[in-house]
């Protein structure tokens, strides 16, 4: 047994070293073999973890990135307002902040559609009235829905990354993406590189080395009323965070529920357990 | 379950009453209680059992989610969200469903590789094993066509993918790939289509897990030794012994299961499948499931065309051979000896196997190009020098280790070689070994 075990970890050697060979060949970097260019940062998140939960000041501050730059191109059309109370807001809040928006509702009684104020049964209204109006204002290419970019993004982890995030619970990809796409502007491209007209070099982009979006965000353009930093990179962090919630609303559930099922199950294992034993103890098996 | 060996006397009249007309408590007696088992079986053991319970499981949580869920084209994706919004612990149970599916797989590749490792499909058990073989196809019909239903992008474009395979069949492969499409592309007449199958091919897993566990009481369990049952004091009653056994193994797989679930659910998926199907929009690399992936690396390690056949047809044939391989084993393998414990050869060629299988699924998630291409090549290669050459061949030529003559016999060695191991011990043969 001990044997064969060797000679499965020499094989296992040997295949890994072949596979490593494969992921060296040209590595030029005006013409990169590899997208993204430079892997995401890995950020600290307060939702990562069996443990984690969303900080809600953060949404709320991202939730103001989204609205006030983000949703000027991008919808959001999964998420209704009543949901925002997820981020701590009162249903009256919620209330004022759904108004803030007009929704073009209708047919009415003589057939006329009509515009209101916005109800917290609401999603959050697109910037345009159909995905050919925003490929058009945007260059030819629709910017993404954002209700599950989080969840919608990630980069291939690779071997013997992946085996790890088992462990330690890595579920971060998507956020961690679009906080490096967001702050990754600003890079001047390798020399010799062709960047096409009209898109902007981002080595974190996962399917170019340039996009069309220009940099979105700059220093002080958002003002927070909680006193936190009004940079680029803080912006980023917020509506990265935001965006996950939007993905995935019911992750503090989620993630509460699942450690009373462990637990569970964990007690429960161990009482079979003995169980198991005692039945067994008469019996050489 | 065969009425000539029943130890089954009803105690009370509503018993009685019920044996005369029909004989239900006496079939549940029979096969769960006093149903004799080997004494020496391990954990691995445990799998059928675990894999009745995820089937009960993804039909209970698939059932729900149907109530929920909108087959058609332009609602499906939303309807999706919805349920994982809206729906009161839709969350849950659509995470439940689509990490089971995976879970389900997981399951099922221990349960088949403890029977190639134990021979558990040698005479008396090829109807038993292929019945399990007709299971793990109809597994990975339904499997592939659950993955459709939330009509993301790798939902749609795997589902191009794999039903292109169809046209490589010469003369009626376009027809047939028509008639799965209900067109000539991936579109809402597939959705309908799939959503109908996949509801439908769950209950004929059901169907043909009945035969299976009645194949399995008429040839009875093999057992890590395999050596068939002699004496009365090889076995041991189903309850409680394989019961409580279940149980626990039940329970340390449902722990496993329920990490992924509430801490890791989307680890198994891709993160394309969360983008809605853009049918003029095709992903930078197109990977199915991950339990998949092994036979998708055989379907593109065949870039080269033998004689009439093209590399298309070649991958494809080679892809559904990887899976008849299955099929033929009982007949593959010629040696006397069942169990890999008493097999030194076979055991290395079967852990190597294991290993290339693994190998493999790495493989299917690389895009095919560069070395990859050769490696999957030497890899399935392999995965049918292991069926086609080895199990053959070894049988006749390798020289067994000495087999105990009985299944007591063999846990009493055991227990007298390893005095230091409690009675209890919970290691596999195997690692004894």
């Amino acid at each position: 047994m001990k044997k064969i075990l060797t000679s499965l970890a020499l094989l296992g050697l040997v295949v890994a070293g072949t596979g490593a060979i494969a992921a060296e060949d040209a590595n030029n970097a005006a013409a990169p073999t590899h997208l993204p260019i430079n892997e995401p940062k890995e950020m600290d998140w307060s939702f990562a973890g069996p443990f984690g939960t969303y900080d809600k000041a953060q949404l709320q501050r991202g939730l103001k990135v989204y609205k006030e730059v983000c949703s000027a191109c991008h919808s959001m059309n999964l998420v209704a307002f009543r949901t925002l109370e997820g981020l701590g807001y009162s249903e009256a809040q919620v209330k004022t902040l759904a108004a803030e928006y007009t929704i073009r509702d209708g047919p009415n009684d003589a057939g006329d559609m009509f515009d209101r104020p916005g109800k917290p049964s609401d999603y959050f209204p697109s910037p345009f009235p159909n995905e050919e109006a925003a490929a058009a204002a945007n260059g030819g290419a629709a910017p993404p829905d954002m209700s599950l970019l989080a969840k919608a993004r990630g980069v291939v982890r690779g071997f013997p990354r992946f085996v790890f995030d088992i462990f330690t619970q890595y579920a971060q990809g998507g956020p961690d993406y679009i906080h490096s796409l967001l702050t990754g502007y600003d890079q001047t491209p390798p020399a010799g590189m062709v960047i096409p007209e009209g898109t902007y070099y981002n080595p974190y982009f996962l399917y170019g080395v340039s996009l069309k979006m220009p940099k979105p965000l700059s220093d002080g353009q958002v003002t927070y009323d909680d006193g936190s930093p009004q940079t680029v990179d803080q912006y980023s962090r917020d509506v990265s965070a935001f965006l996950m919630w939007a993905a995935e609303p019911h992750l503090e559930d989620r993630k509460k529920t699942g450690f009373r099922v462990l637990v569970f199950l964990l007690l429960f294992g161990a009482l079979v357990y003995l169980t198991k034993r005692k039945v067994w103890a008469g019996v050489a098996h | 379950m065969s009425e000539g060996h029943s130890t089954y006397t009803p105690k009370t009249g509503i018993e009685r009453w019920f044996d005369a007309r029909m004989p239900l408590p006496r079939l549940v007696y029979d096969s769960f209680i006093a149903y004799p088992v080997p004494r020496n079986l391990n954990y691995a053991w445990t799998f059928g059992g675990i894999l009745s319970i995820m089937l009960v499981a993804q039909i209970l949580t698939g059932i729900v989610l149907a109530m929920h869920y909108t087959a058609d084209s332009t609602l499906a994706f939303n309807s999706v969200e919805k349920i994982m919004r809206d729906v009161n612990s839709g969350w849950l149970l659509r995470y439940l469903h689509s990490n089971g599916a995976s879970f389900f797989f997981v399951a099922v590749y221990i349960h088949i590789f403890r029977g190639l490792y134990y021979g558990s499909y040698k005479a008396p058990r090829e109807l038993l094993w292929i019945l399990g073989c007709i299971i793990y196809l109809l597994m990975m019909a339904t499997g592939f066509m659950g993955y459709v239903l939330p009509w993301g992008q790798m939902s749609f474009w795997g589902a191009t993918v794999i039903t292109s395979f169809f046209t490589a069949i010469p003369l009626v492969g376009d027809w047939i790939q028509q008639l799965l499409l209900g067109g000539f592309a991936v579109d809402n007449p597939t959705l309908n289509r799939f959503f109908a199958l996949h509801y439908l091919l769950p209950f004929m897993i059901a169907g043909v897990v009945v035969l299976h566990v009645w194949a399995l009481h008429v040839v009875g369990q093999s057992n890590p030794t395999g050596i068939e049952v002699k004496s009365k004091t090889d076995t041991v009653a189903f309850t409680p012994y394989a019961t409580i056994k279940d149980a626990f193994g039940m329970i340390v797989f449902l722990f496993f299961f329920a990490y992924f679930v509430f801490y890791l659910p989307n680890y198994l998926g891709h993160p394309d499948n969360y983008v809605v199907a853009n049918p003029l929009k095709t992903p930078p690399h197109i990977v199915p499931e991950w339990y998949f992936l092994p036979f998708y690396a055989i379907l593109r390690a065949i870039t080269f065309n033998v004689g009439p056949i093209d590399a298309k047809l070649g991958g494809v044939l080679c892809m559904f051979g990887a899976i008849a391989m299955l099929f033929l084993v009982p007949w593959l393998d010629t040696s006397k000896v069942r169990s890999a414990v008493y097999r030194p050869w076979y055991k290395l060629f079967f852990w190597l196997f294991a290993a290339n299988a693994i190998f493999l699924g790495w493989l299917g998630s690389q895009p095919a190009e560069g070395s990859y291409v050769f490696m999957a090549q030497m890899a399935t290669l392999f995965y049918f020098v292991f069926f086609l050459v080895a199990l053959p061949v070894l049988g006749l030529i390798e020289k067994p280790r000495r087999l105990p003559n009985s299944i007591t016999e063999a846990v009493l060695e055991k227990n007298k070689g390893g005095g230091h191991h409690p009675a209890g011990a919970t290691a596999a043969p195997e690692t004894k070994g």
